[in-house]
């Protein structure tokens, strides 16, 4: 070693390792477990169960026996049907009632809590309300009985009536999951500086240019948490749909359950499984493209 | 372009009185300043008048029409906000287009008056921009000519340089007294910088709790502020207030302060004998004795307590009897803290002030 050398070891610090702050990831270890084990281990088996014969080969014979069962093709119309009408109910139902509260008019804390009440109903308890409504001895048959349109009771929900039955469920479905849309997109509006809109009141905006150039473009990333979260959970509509109608309106979260628990095709079952997976990450993927922020709205261009 | 006409507006918040009542008359073409501390209501006689707040009681009339039942987008305002308020999801062009689009003006108009307002503000080269691309110079800059290409009957400001930095907010001052020359248009502006106020105003309404305290051109709210308040608020440092008696001798009433007699000709003929004495900084000599030099007659005796150097001056805080004074001098003022140093008040700038209500005492 030269002497400049020796010199430069001197001048220089003595390199020391970064401590590494542990605390996050400590807190976020919880909540990766809870997703590990409930979430992405039973997703990683659904994957297995759907694609491995018995002898262990890869195989796709359970997604064909899935493709020639004799309710797939109904529930799988089924279940986009209904998210197509459904979803887009919910949504334009929560935006009215949310920019109602949004106007802030007297009582608005209390429209909001009674909009908010389904959200601590269970799937199941709704249809089971809604039923009770819509059977023979129910609600609707005894107020059309007592205004004298009817003199007999009638079935609503059977077989020889798919379009009461789909109604049912779509109200029922309204009713229920609609209030989570709904506060998705007033926290999102009360995220909205009130500059905004009084910036277009004064260059004389009407309400409906307001709504379409300012409040609804500034309202993009919550629809979009909300568009996402409802059609997930659309795809797995299931329970309110059994109490209303059976199997009578296949959908495919109701078949992937009788394969499991009624015909013990746990194989089958996942392939279902699996493809509503498929189905709501392709929905997930597109809702992010259309309602997507330009990089240049974010500076980065 | 038009005036205003506020005619005793008042407008209350819960049990607040925000607005007290407030007359006031805005010539065509002028450029009138709301100035005063936060909360004094300037913000909200401003939203009245832009109806963005619904009066409580009495009216505005812009140009003749009674708009005090229109709303905003009717009353042919043109606003900037303190936020600036520009679009985030639209381009500048969009954002400066947004009224002319609002008011279904044809699109070649929109684009030639675009171009107008873009080269007013010199942004031409920004209009397919993003305001995320845009510094918050050329931001506010872009919500100006929004309000500017509606050719508003009145334009309305409120705060539209606080939000930028010092050096910034110098320049952006510069800009809009330029705009104000080329536009020309009735320009109501809220801010509580009176540095602004003063270069700004054609006129400035200095207001507190509500109402208009004074109502004048810059130079007189300066040198003759009508209250103690706009004395002390206008001004940096602001105006200095010592304890003054006003004593008869041989049948001539002279002004005294500290146990001298000042040298001034404005003392009122009668009324009390306790008042208020008003003296700018710079309106302050300060003297050194010199060594053998004995007592200056009629200046005052004080002494220094802080001295500043702040660039192109010395500032000195001094004692005299109970009162703390701001004064300044030339920077080579040679000076220290503890020092004994004699004030001349220049007497023709002396104000005189009730001392109970705060009132300038006319002279």
């Amino acid at each position: 070693m030269t002497v400049a050398e020796q010199r430069l070891e001197q001048t220089l610090p003595p390199v020391r390792r970064q401590a590494v702050d542990w605390l996050p990831y400590v807190l976020l270890l919880p909540t990766v477990v809870f997703l590990a084990v409930f979430f992405v281990y039973p997703m990683l088996q659904a994957f297995v169960l759907s694609f491995r014969s018995p002898e262990g080969a890869i195989t796709l014979r359970y997604f064909q026996a899935m493709l020639k069962d004799t309710y797939f093709a109904g529930a799988l119309r089924n279940s986009f049907l209904l998210t197509a009408i459904i979803i887009p109910l919910q949504v334009v139902l929560a935006l009215v009632i949310a920019l109602l509260i949004n106007t802030r008019f007297q009582g608005h804390p209390w429209f909001l809590f009674i909009c908010a009440i389904p959200l601590g109903i269970s799937d199941l308890g709704a249809g089971l309300i809604w039923s009770s409504f819509f059977t023979e001895r129910g609600y609707l048959n005894l107020i059309l009985q007592n205004l004298g349109l009817i003199n007999e009771p009638i079935t609503f929900l059977s077989f020889e009536r798919p379009a009461w039955l789909y109604g049912a469920i779509v109200a029922t479905e309204v009713w229920r999951a609609t209030a989570i849309v709904m506060v998705i997109l007033v926290a999102g509006l009360q995220l909205i500086p009130k500059d905004y809109f009084e910036t277009a009141d004064v260059f004389g905006a009407s309400s409906w240019r307001k709504l379409r150039y300012v409040t609804l473009p500034l309202l993009r990333p919550a629809l979009q948490t909300a568009l996402i979260i409802r059609t997930i959970l659309a795809f797995q509509l299931f329970a309110t749909v059994i109490v209303m109608a059976g199997r009578i309106v296949p959908v495919l979260a109701g078949e992937a359950y009788f394969q499991y628990g009624l015909l013990r095709n746990v194989n089958i079952a996942s392939a279902y499984a699996v493809l509503i997976m498929t189905l709501s990450m392709t929905i997930t993927i597109f809702y992010l493209w259309l309602l997507r922020t330009k990089e240049e709205e974010l500076g980065r261009g | 372009m038009a005036d205003i006409q506020l005619e005793r507006v008042r407008k209350m918040f819960g049990k607040v009185l925000a607005v007290a009542d407030v007359s006031l008359h805005i010539k065509e073409g002028e450029f009138m300043v709301l100035l005063g501390p936060s909360g004094c209501g300037k913000t909200t006689l401003l939203r009245c008048l832009a109806g963005l707040e619904r009066v409580d009681g009495g009216q505005v009339i812009i140009g003749g029409d009674d708009v005090t039942d229109h709303p905003p987008g009717k009353r042919g305002i043109g606003m900037v906000f303190q936020s600036y308020a520009v679009f985030p999801h639209m381009t500048v062009f969009d954002n400066i287009a947004f009224g002319l689009q609002m008011q279904r003006v044809s699109s070649a108009e929109i684009q030639r008056r675009v171009g107008e307002g873009a080269e007013l503000l010199q942004i031409q080269q920004l209009l397919a921009r993003y305001p995320a691309q845009l510094s918050g110079g050329q931001r506010q800059r872009v919500a100006v000519a929004r309000a500017i290409v509606m050719r508003p009957r009145v334009l309305l400001m409120d705060e539209p340089l606080s939000n930028l930095d010092a050096l910034l907010r110098l320049q952006m001052r510069g800009e809009l007294k330029r705009l104000h020359h080329e536009v020309r248009s009735t320009t109501v502006y809220v801010t509580h910088d009176q540095v602004e106020a003063l270069s700004l105003g054609d006129r400035i309404a200095v207001m507190k709790d509500g109402t208009i305290v004074q109502l004048d051109i810059p130079d007189r709210v300066y040198d003759l502020p009508a209250t103690r308040f706009v004395g002390s608020f206008i001004g940096s440092p602001p105006m200095n207030f010592l304890e003054g008696t006003i004593r008869s001798s041989n049948g001539a009433r002279a002004l005294e302060t500290a146990g001298v007699r000042l040298e001034f000709h404005g003392v009122p003929a009668r009324g009390r004998d306790a008042v208020l004495i008003g003296i700018r900084p710079e309106h302050i000599a300060v003297e050194r004795v010199a060594v053998a030099g004995g007592i200056p007659a009629g200046a005052i005796p004080a002494a220094v307590v802080v001295v500043e150097p702040i660039g192109p001056q010395k500032l000195l805080t001094v004692q005299v009897g109970p009162s703390t004074l701001k004064v300044t001098t030339p920077v080579d003022f040679a000076v220290d803290q503890g020092q004994r140093v004699w004030l001349r008040f220049d007497p023709s700038r002396i104000r005189l002030m009730d001392p109970q209500t705060g009132d300038a005492i006319a002279s």
